[in-house]
């Protein structure tokens, strides 16, 4: 009995630690116009053209990363699986390095390599440095986009599943879209969901690169208005909930389908 | 020349060699087993007729061609493998298709290729589930009708039938042999299940240690085998040593007795195992024949099998459960009986 009091009280006192000051943020940015609550602030986020901008910017951004980091781990993850999987510590050891060495360290080091002096100019042009960001956060997607994918994969028989397809004429590119990707798809886009969530905050690699992005937008907002940044925040929280959500979701319905099987 | 010609196969894992200089010629439209213990190298000899393995040395040739470079995708080969490897995201009808549909076919016809195989398999109506809605035969089955739906030069099986249940595992062996035949396609199954084997195939190859030990008709196999090995892993014969006397007789547990065949060019002395077959054997309480001890007697319904003790030796023998002639008691002191013709003298391994 005593445990379990101390447990629930526990609980609590997190919640508290947790809620409190959302709670604070969403009833402040609730008080824009004086002696009413209204969403005001709200309107005058969403009205504002540099706001659909910078976040329109970053959803495309966090789509083009999400395809990059397909097309990147799931052949990879596929043939390590397949013909190297002698390699798969160190490559799952690579896909976490993002996750330990803080962004900053990573974008000067990209703008050391790409500068405008360097033998590969990236950060000279628009579409070079949109390469540039879209390369980093595709690294910065890394741990989740291959652990979700490398789990997915373990569900089906790869080897077996590849042999069937291949004496049935198919190549590689065929293998790969028709029976790899459908196969993980879930884990694929749980996988994207969090790149996702990851994108629309970003700020370092934007700020740095010079990008107007959702990121540098949501701190100009802080550094210079009083109630539209907290109204910002909480629509941010709310689309990381929602990926969470999708997430769960997800997850959910492709258990429930396994356990059919 | 044959329609499939494996000729000097070998292939080896590092240092171990998995296959040895293996031999096979298949005619157009026959069905050839594997047969073998576990580990013995039959699914590496199918996986290189496939492609998945590159030979170490040695040729395949299909229909004259060599293939022993190509890619599996290249080859034009039907697979079914023990564990369905049904594309779980397809249903039924595109795993059917598939093949068809990687080869370039027309919507239309790829339908009706559909439906054909489908008929064929006795699942005319299965064609919208998942393969996770079917049952193990079932998907096996569909596995079958995809490998069959690109009408490939050879079909190969890899221990089709081991993950179902006996009953199943028994139609369906028939089902398979019934299809075969009429598509008249060639094939090759591999099975560790020796009545599989003898009731299904053409010609039964039984491997040994990456070897194939004798080559022959089922009844072939059966009937004389050629090594020690053949006869113990194919039956229940009974395994007999003894030595050469001459070209005619040898010594059983000092006891002479005469050999039909296969002790020419023996020398005196020389150790000889022989093989016996079960119901070859007859027995009789007194008179001639060889003197032994009843060691046990067990009923398996029509047929009673006796094991008797002679010497340092255990013979089985099978006889018929007749009501007239109740069997003998264990330790009973009996006579055993056979031919000159059903002593099997048996080559090295
Ligand atoms: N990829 C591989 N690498 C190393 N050794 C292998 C490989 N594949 C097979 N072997 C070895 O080759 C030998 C023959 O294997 P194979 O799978 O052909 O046997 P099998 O006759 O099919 O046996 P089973 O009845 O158990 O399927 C085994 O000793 C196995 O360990
Ligand atoms: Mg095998």
């Amino acid at each position: 009995m005593r445990g379990r009091l101390w447990s629930i009280a526990v609980v609590l006192i997190g919640a508290l630690y947790f809620f409190l000051p959302l709670i604070g943020m969403f009833e402040f940015s609730l008080r824009m116009k004086r002696g009413v609550y209204s969403f005001e602030a709200y309107r005058v986020v969403l009205g504002d053209p540099h706001f659909q901008q910078t976040f329109g910017y970053s959803v495309v951004l966090a789509l083009l990363t999400i395809v990059l980091g397909v097309l990147i781990v799931v052949p990879t993850a596929y043939w390590i699986r397949l013909r190297l999987p002698s390699i798969r510590p160190v490559v799952e050891f690579v896909t976490l390095l993002p996750l330990v060495i803080p962004p900053i360290v990573i974008v000067f080091g990209y703008i050391r390599i790409y500068n405008t002096s360097s033998w590969l100019p990236l950060t000279g042009s628009w579409l070079g440095t949109n390469l540039l960001i879209l390369f980093g956060y595709a690294t910065l997607s890394l741990p989740y986009m291959y652990r979700a994918v490398d789990t997915g994969l373990r569900t089906i028989d790869v080897a077996t599943l590849t042999e069937a397809a291949q004496s049935l004429g198919a190549g590689w590119g065929r293998i790969l879209a028709t029976v790899i990707l459908p196969n993980v798809f879930v884990s694929v886009l749980s996988g994207a969901f969090l790149t996702f969530a990851i994108v629309i905050g970003e700020y370092v690699f934007a700020a740095l690169l010079n990008l107007d992005t959702f990121g540098p937008y949501m701190v100009w907002m802080g550094s210079n208005r009083a109630y539209e940044p907290s109204a910002l925040a909480v629509i941010a929280f709310a689309i990381t909930w929602a990926c969470m959500a999708l997430i769960q979701l997800l997850t959910h319905f492709s258990t429930f389908a396994k356990a059919r099987r | 020349m044959a329609f499939l010609d494996l000729s000097h196969l070998e292939k080896s894992f590092g240092a171990t060699r998995v296959v040895k200089d293996f031999d096979l010629s298949i005619e157009k439209g026959e069905f050839v087993s594997f047969l073998g213990p576990s580990g013995c190298g039959k699914t590496t000899v199918l996986r290189m007729v496939a492609g998945f393995e590159k030979p170490t040395t040695g040729t395949i040739r299909i229909d004259g061609r060599d293939v022993t470079r190509l890619k599996p995708n290249q080859r034009n080969i039907g697979m079914v493998f023990q564990a369905y490897a049904l594309f779980p995201n397809l249903t039924v009808a595109q795993n059917v298709g598939f093949g068809p549909k990687v080869a370039g076919m027309a919507k239309a016809e790829i339908g009706e290729r559909v439906e054909e195989m489908l008929k064929l398999i006795g699942l005319p109506d299965l064609g919208d589930r998942f393969p996770w809605q079917l049952s193990g035969g079932q998907q096996q089955r569909v596995a079958l009708a995809r490998a069959l739906a690109v009408r490939p030069q050879v079909l190969l099986l890899d221990e089709p039938l081991s993950a179902l249940d006996a009953k199943i595992r028994v139609s369906l062996r028939e089902e398979i042999r019934a299809l075969q035949k009429e598509l008249g396609i060639t094939t090759i199954f591999v099975t560790h299940d020796q009545e599989e084997a003898l009731s299904m195939s053409d010609r039964v190859v039984v491997m040994h240690e990456g070897k194939a030990a004798q080559v022959g008709s089922p009844f072939e196999i059966y009937t004389w085998p050629k090594t020690r090995f053949v006869a113990s892993f194919v039956g229940t014969l009974n395994l007999l040593e003894g030595e050469v006397i001459d070209a005619g007789r040898m010594r059983l547990d000092g006891i002479e007795v005469p050999v039909a065949r296969g002790l020419d060019g023996r020398g005196t002395g020389e150790p000889v195992t022989v093989a016996l077959r079960p119901e070859a054997v007859s027995l009789g309480l007194n008179g001639s024949g060889l003197a032994g001890t009843v060691e046990s007697v067990a009923f398996l319904g029509a047929v009673v099998r006796t094991r008797v003790k002679l010497g340092r030796q255990t013979i089985t023998l099978d006889s018929f459960n007749q009501t007239a002639t109740r069997p003998p008691e264990p330790g009973a002191p009996v006579r055993l009986m056979f031919g000159a013709d059903d002593l099997l003298v048996l080559g090295e391994d």
